[in-house]
């Protein structure tokens, strides 16, 4: 009964939480509470018995996004100081949150039919679903021995459905290649970093690498994983971004291209060898197969923390402003 | 019938809930928020359904493809809010042109 309760106001604070985010009249708070919205989630996820997703969401759903969200309203309310003699203003202020669009009445009525559909049709098929299923747990616990790692979620991730993992390296991949074929790379902008930041950092630094060592080492026979332990190095790679470090000009060309691409390109070599050897994509043989994956995970992990970085260094630095210095020197 | 199926009509909500703001709202990132928070309800609707049986252990496939998603999702708003700052510095709108409205 009282998990009934626990459950139920877990449940209606999510929804709450996501309605104020949606529909806070001031950007800067909405975002505050998209990050607490995402803490909740990951509340949820330990409520849900998935740890694995929990550590994920909490290092990324509630971390980066927050971070990447921010930095990027920061930017907009730059361009807002700078643009205010201009023609446009409101960039980051918007009129009115709950404004509806300059729509007609045909559209007001679109949406009144299409949200309760939706609800509705979600709702129906969740509600129709058989109650008691397995899934394809027993599956993955009968092929568990001959996968080289315990914990069923990695050893789905990286050996029985690889091919997603690979894929997913190649789509963060392009997410890097789309941002910088927009404006391509430039370096942060210097900035004095405040002395309390800059000395957490120095601390936590250490101990963000230790974390995501740990987590990765881990993930093979508990919550833990390439995922978890690449975006807690990511997020190390934030936090030293935003104290005012940046690499040094000459680890920004082929040394930071190869820390990009080395998951995709490892996942890309092992799946040829395997599809050589054994007949079929990313097959590892029984024997090698924790090697194997740890190998994967090592490079996996590189590549997702130095890519988060990047994300948060392009859509935190102004590469427009670089340039007109650049112009007028 | 188990708690679960709580948090999968969440889910449900979350999703909804979403799709009003997306359609609602003109400010791109209040979209690309929207669009996140839709994302979490159908993350929400899979791990509650991987977790249906309640005794036995929960499935493990759901929850992988949710870890991937989570990473795919934050790949994928900041693709759009670089997007998004493109479009303010060129135009000086955070909202999409509308033909109709002009």
């Amino acid at each position: 009964m009282l998990e009934w309760i626990f459950d139920t106001v877990l449940g209606l604070s999510l929804l709450w939480l996501a309605w104020r985010a949606l529909n806070s009249p001031d950007l800067f708070k909405a975002i505050v509470l998209f990050i607490s919205f995402g803490l909740l989630m990951a509340l949820i996820w330990v409520r849900l018995n998935a740890p694995d997703v929990a550590l994920a969401e909490a290092a990324i759903g509630a971390g980066l996004t927050g971070a990447l969200l921010l930095a990027a309203l920061a930017r907009l309310r730059i361009m807002t100081d700078r643009n205010v003699s201009g023609a446009s203003t409101h960039l980051a202020h918007p009129a009115s949150p709950a404004q509806p669009p300059a729509g007609s009445r045909f559209s007001c009525g679109m949406l009144i039919l299409l949200l309760p559909a939706s609800a509705a049709g979600i709702s129906y098929a969740v509600w129709t679903l058989p109650s008691d299923s397995s899934g394809l747990s027993l599956d993955v616990a009968e092929n568990l021995g001959s996968s080289g790692v315990s914990n069923p979620v990695t050893a789905v991730l990286l050996n029985f459905r690889g091919y997603d993992t690979m894929l997913e390296m190649i789509v963060l991949l392009l997410a890097v290649l789309g941002i910088w074929s927009l404006g391509g790379l430039s370096p942060r902008p210097e900035r004095p970093a405040a002395a309390v930041l800059e000395t957490l950092s120095r601390f936590l630094t250490p101990v963000f690498i230790l974390a995501a060592g740990y987590l990765l080492w881990v993930g093979a026979d508990a919550p833990g994983g390439a995922f978890q332990a690449g975006s807690v190095l990511g997020a190390a790679g934030v936090l030293l971004l935003l104290s005012g470090w940046h690499p040094r000009a000459r680890f920004m060309q082929w040394p930071l291209r190869l820390a990009l691409t080395a998951g995709a390109g490892a996942f890309i070599l092992l799946g040829l060898l395997t599809l050589l050897f054994e007949k079929q994509l990313l097959a590892y043989p029984v024997a090698q197969a924790g090697r194997m994956i740890l190998l994967l995970e090592s490079l996996a992990t590189v590549s997702i923390a130095v890519t988060l970085a990047v994300l948060f260094l392009e859509v935190s630095s102004d590469h427009k402003e670089k340039v007109k210095k650049g112009e007028k020197e | 019938m188990t708690n679960a199926f709580l948090y999968a009509l969440a889910g449900g909500g979350l999703f909804t809930l979403g799709l009003h703001a997306l359609v609602v709202h003109a400010h791109l990132l209040r979209k690309i928020l929207a669009v996140n928070i839709m994302g979490s309800g159908v993350f929400l609707v899979l791990v509650a359904l991987a977790r249906r049986s309640g005794e036995t252990a929960s499935d493990p496939v759901p929850h992988a493809m949710v870890i991937t998603g989570i990473v795919v999702t934050v790949s994928a708003t900041a693709l759009a809010l670089a997007l998004m700052l493109k479009l303010a510095g060129k135009s000086g709108h955070t909202v999409l042109p509308d033909k109709h409205s002009d």
